[in-house]
């Protein structure tokens, strides 16, 4: 299946992503008035050092231990793609304990939120690859089990 | 065709269902469920308390979910007894059930000390089940002052949910921390300074020995009084329907890696269990959810005819208190890895070149990389620990081990 993946090299590390993010999910019409001045709270993240960048969310595992291990049900995979249910989750952290990839993290009231492809936000696509200005997110097939 | 039988309702079963069903669409399923609830949350308990859940929430898997699974359910009945003989489970209205497999995931039950004078008070709960939680909530009001015995993972949630709707919350506990069993005496107090903070009183190193209607007598010789009694002292795997018929048990079900037990076509799965601690490299009781769910669904797997091991288990805990975080794994031994600020304690636990465990509190950003180096044995010598020590970051894995990661490089 389709997932996101990431080209290190070609990473500026500007944060670009980490805007475009926090806007689709928004559910606002105008990035400005969405973002500006405001803490966001983006689905992806950059992490890196002096030497190398690169964009993390969620990989949408093929056996996905989020799923397996939060207390609330609050976390289902579904024709491939994991999603939080944020009207169940309580906000334990436990996703973040067991995500081996750092993927998740609390929104500001502290319930949980992930990267969900922007499969039904008004993106409709992934918002950080769509708006990478060196290619260096992309959403594609690369032979992974679903 | 098989024919499943699951004992117990929990998480494991949920698990167990899910595993079965991921190999097998068509057999027969067989759960019974002593609970008059479709599978829920039960770490939920103490959040219905502080109304951040409700039970429709709280409920682990869709209304349809059995439906769906083809699953048929007997509430509010309990296995009494399982014939290995002839393959059936008996239930306590003498229905008996046939099976060609069945799993016994049937959690843990409270312990309570044989306390002089218990009888005599009036209003007393334990809190582990969704209508403990609904009889505790009818039995306190805004005045009630509450004592609860036991200063562990449940006794304080349940502290953390009662706040703000009762009077007055004392904890006492024979140990002379909170959550001995997680933290050490350093964390420990982290923590209770900040349940302290919020209006929980403690009473460490002491513990009831005798009750008289609404007041306790302490070890100590103080006495307390209260209105309602919370007993949440511990919990003991329930593991008679298996030790009464010679399987092998120690203090939990002894299972192996495919979740079976030393009886055929017998399985196990959850808290009742006692599966290997990998980082401890012995089997040891986890009652935790992840756990029980994995293992259920490894037992689903095995007895549908696949194969799944599941050889990963680790004691492992994220939970939080009026806001402050606190993350745990694996074993505190070896060398001390220390971090401190104003409001964070980071202690990772190294030994023989692999993480050993880790203590958290407060800072808990991307932990679950961590605790994959603990469940994955990673070497610590293929990877940037110095780096990684300071930050749980995948900065610190080798290029080559990230296009992995995040480049789908299989
Ligand atoms: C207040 C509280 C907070 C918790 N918080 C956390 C947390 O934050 N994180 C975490 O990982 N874990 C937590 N836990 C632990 C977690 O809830 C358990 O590990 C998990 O629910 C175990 O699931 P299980 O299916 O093995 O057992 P259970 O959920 O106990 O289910 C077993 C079921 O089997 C039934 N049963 C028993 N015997 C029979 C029989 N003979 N016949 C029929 N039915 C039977 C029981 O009535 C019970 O309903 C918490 C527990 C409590 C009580
Ligand atoms: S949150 Fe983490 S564990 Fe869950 S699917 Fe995404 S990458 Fe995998
Ligand atoms: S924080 Fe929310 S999504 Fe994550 S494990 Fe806890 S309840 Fe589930």
């Amino acid at each position: 299946m389709k997932r996101i993946y990431v080209n290190e090299e070609w990473c500026l590390g500007c944060h670009l992503c980490e805007y475009n993010c926090a806007f689709a999910n928004s559910g606002m019409t105008d990035m400005a008035t969405a973002l500006k001045g405001k803490p966001i709270y983006p689905r992806i993240h950059i992490e890196g050092n002096d030497k190398v960048s690169y964009a993390v969310s969620c990989r949408h595992c093929t056996d996905p231990i989020c799923v397996k291990s939060c207390i609330a049900g609050a976390i289902s995979k579904t024709d491939g793609v994991v999603r939080v249910d944020k009207n169940k989750c309580v906000g334990c952290l436990t996703c973040v304990l067991v995500c081996p990839y750092g993927s998740l993290a609390p929104d500001e009231s502290g319930i949980m939120q992930k990267c969900e492809l922007c499969l039904q936000n008004t993106c409709g696509e992934p918002a950080c690859v769509k708006g990478c200005p060196n290619r260096a997110i992309v959403y594609e097939e690369r032979g992974e089990d679903e | 065709m098989k024919q499943y039988v699951i004992i117990g309702n929990g998480v494991a079963a949920a698990g167990c269902i899910e595993g079965i069903r991921s190999v097998d669409k068509d057999s027969k399923i067989t759960v019974i469920s002593e609970e008059n609830h479709p599978v829920y949350c039960r770490p939920l308990i103490s959040y219905y308390l502080e109304n951040k859940t409700d039970p429709e929430r709280m409920n682990y898997r869709s209304a349809d979910f059995y439906e769906k699974m083809g699953c048929d359910l007997f509430y509010g009945k309990k296995v009494i007894h399982i014939d290995a003989d002839s393959q059936k489970v008996v239930l306590d209205d003498g229905t008996k059930l046939p099976y060609t497999e069945v799993c016994v995931a049937t959690g843990s039950a409270p312990f309570v000390p044989p306390f002089e004078g218990l009888n005599t008070v009036e209003k007393k709960s334990n809190f582990m089940t969704l209508d403990d939680t609904f009889a505790l909530e009818k039995a306190i009001d805004k005045d009630s002052n509450v004592l609860i015995v036991g200063a562990g993972l449940i006794g304080l949630k349940c502290a953390e949910g009662l706040h703000g709707r009762v009077a007055g919350i004392t904890v006492c506990d024979l140990a002379d921390r909170v959550l001995s069993s997680i933290l050490d005496t350093d964390c420990a107090a982290i923590v209770q300074k900040h349940l302290e903070a919020n209006g929980i009183q403690f009473m460490l190193g002491d513990t009831a020995v005798r009750f008289e209607k609404n007041s306790a007598q302490m070890k100590s010789g103080k006495t307390v009084e209260f209105d309602t009694l919370v007993l949440a002292v511990g919990v003991r795997p329930n593991t008679a329907l298996v030790k009464d018929i010679g399987g092998e048990i120690n203090r939990g079900i002894i299972v192996n890696e495919h979740m079976e037990t030393s009886l055929e076509n017998i399985y196990a799965a959850g808290d009742c269990t006692e599966g290997k601690d990998i980082s401890l490299g012995q089997k040891r009781v986890l009652a935790l959810l992840p756990n029980a769910y994995m293992q259920g669904h490894t037992a689903g797997v095995n007895m549908a005819g696949g194969e799944e091991v599941f050889d990963k288990a680790i004691p492992m805990n994220s939970i939080g208190f009026f806001g402050l975080h606190v993350m745990t794994a694996g074993t505190y031994e070896g060398e001390l890895y220390e971090e401190k600020t104003d409001s964070s304690l980071k202690r990772l636990f190294t030994k023989d070149g692999l993480l050993k465990g880790f203590i958290l509190i407060g800072k808990t950003e991307r932990t679950g990389i961590y605790t994959s180096l603990i469940r994955e044995k990673t070497p610590l010598d293929t990877i940037d620990f110095k780096t990684m020590k300071k930050v749980a970051t995948s900065v610190a894995f080798s290029p080559e081990n990230r296009r992995k990661k995040f480049g789908g490089v299989v």
